[in-house]
């Protein structure tokens, strides 16, 4: 096991990822897609040098087979060939996200937005809303990935 | 000498005031501790930044955002930031002492100069003093967040833009360790030496193109403010912490003074007790004596 990822570090790019109170993540991996405002980018070893701001949105990396995802709200991303650096303002692991609380924070901020309101109001439920649905959508991927066939 | 009742009285009143100095010990070291994981954890992001800022800032042109560019400085004002609670020793005291001493520098200089506050300490003492006062935010540490220093840094970088003053400084207490706490004087804006600490890993990277989505000018836009929040909040940690520990020594030298004094004065108390003792039995053998 040593070996192989001795002989293979060259096709690896190291990820880290930050969030304002906390080191989430500092893993070499094979892969990573990230939310860039411009559209999703994908970065493999060797990546030319990138800078650009993330919108809402899903984290996905693979180690080997195996892929792992995390939402993102907002943030930065800078790339270089060896090392990918997403500096977010919210960030949580798939495996953190409670999907009752994902659930019922979908309904709700449907109901809010369907209340309607002030401008600002409908503002806000919009993104209550997408963010909630990007929790969900990212635990219950997570939950595929662990039982594939329940 | 002082009377026995007046001395049990004195003995009762420290040990009491000895009973709310250790817990008050207690609380802080257990404040502390939490303090200090957040100041820890916060760092990685911040020098994060920093290192990204650095190699952004290095392209870019100074004098193309607000916040880099240097302007004629006409007014400066100045960020204290201290605890809103008492009881910590020198550390409110070490930060109005330095602020004024900022301040007054400045005024000697011709340059015109105000502040802005973070904690109750620093309101209490400003209030009553002829500088002008700009801004307040008392009780903010209460329960700190990254909100409020969001709320600070939004409002100073409006502020700024807004041409209300041209340069900032921020005064404050760094934690350096328990048993220490320095005081900082230091510039926050404009924003200046992104390039500095950030070296050490990475190469310079001038091989190859750089991309940038959207494009150079709104990610300065984006990073910059983002830069000096993450900065305010990095401040306000690190008071907290230094606050707390401040606090935890002090109480730890009040606990021990108390301790001392109880001792003094039990020794004196059983001094008295034995002379009136003494005195009694004189009285009762000679009564006795009389008798015969």
């Amino acid at each position: 096991m040593a070996q192989t990822t001795a002989t293979s570090a060259s096709n690896k790019i190291q990820l880290e990822v930050v969030s304002p109170d906390h080191l989430l993540l500092s893993q070499e991996v094979d892969y990573v897609s990230a939310p860039g405002v411009e559209g999703d980018f994908g970065v493999l070893p060797g990546h030319c040098h990138f800078l650009t701001t993330l919108r809402i949105g899903e984290l996905s990396y693979r180690i080997g087979e195996e892929t792992q995802y995390m939402s993102i709200l907002w943030g930065f991303a800078e790339v270089n060939p060896q090392k990918v650096t997403i500096l977010a303002e919210v960030a949580e692991k798939a495996e953190d996200i409670d999907i009752e609380r994902a659930q019922t924070a979908v309904t709700k901020a449907e109901e809010h937005l369907e209340r309607g309101g002030l401008p600002s109001e409908v503002e806000e439920a919009r993104i209550s809303l997408e963010k909630a649905r990007l929790r969900q959508k990212i635990a219950e991927r997570h939950q595929q990935a662990r039982n594939p066939h329940a | 000498m002082a009377s026995l009742q007046s001395l049990r009285r004195k003995i009762s009143s420290f040990k009491n005031t000895q009973k709310i100095t250790k817990a008050m010990k207690m609380v802080a070291a257990a404040k502390l501790k939490r303090a200090q994981d957040r100041i820890l954890s916060a760092r990685p992001y911040a020098h994060k930044l920093r290192d990204v800022m650095g190699n952004l800032g290095e392209r870019a042109n100074r004098s193309s955002h607000p916040l880099l560019a240097q302007r004629e400085v006409k007014t400066t004002e100045l960020l204290v930031v201290t605890s809103d609670r008492g009881l910590c020793g020198g550390f409110n005291t070490n930060i109005l002492r330095s602020a004024a001493e900022f301040l007054a520098e400045q005024t000697t200089a011709g340059n015109p100069v105000q502040v802005s506050l973070v904690g109750r300490k620093s309101v209490d003492y400003f209030r009553r003093r002829a500088w002008t006062i700009r801004q307040e935010w008392p009780g903010v540490f209460d329960r700190l967040s990254f909100e409020h220093a969001l709320d600070i840094g939004q409002h100073i970088v409006e502020a700024y833009n807004n041409g209300i003053f041209d340069r900032l400084y921020v005064v404050y207490n760094e934690f350096k360790s328990v048993l220490q706490q320095r005081v900082i004087v230091e510039q926050l804006l404009p924003i200046e030496a992104l390039k500095e600490e950030s070296g050490h890993q990475e190469a310079p990277i001038s091989q190859g193109t750089y991309l940038y989505e959207p494009d150079e000018h709104e990610l300065l836009n984006a990073l910059l403010p983002k830069h000096f929040e993450v900065q305010t909040y990095r401040v306000l940690l690190e008071s907290a912490a230094a606050e707390q520990a401040a606090r935890m020594t002090a109480m730890d030298g009040a606990t021990r003074n108390a301790g001392e004094l109880i001792k003094k004065v039990t020794l004196s108390y059983n001094k008295t007790r034995q002379a009136a003792i003494t005195k009694e039995l004189m009285d009762i053998v000679g009564g006795a004596e009389a008798l015969k």
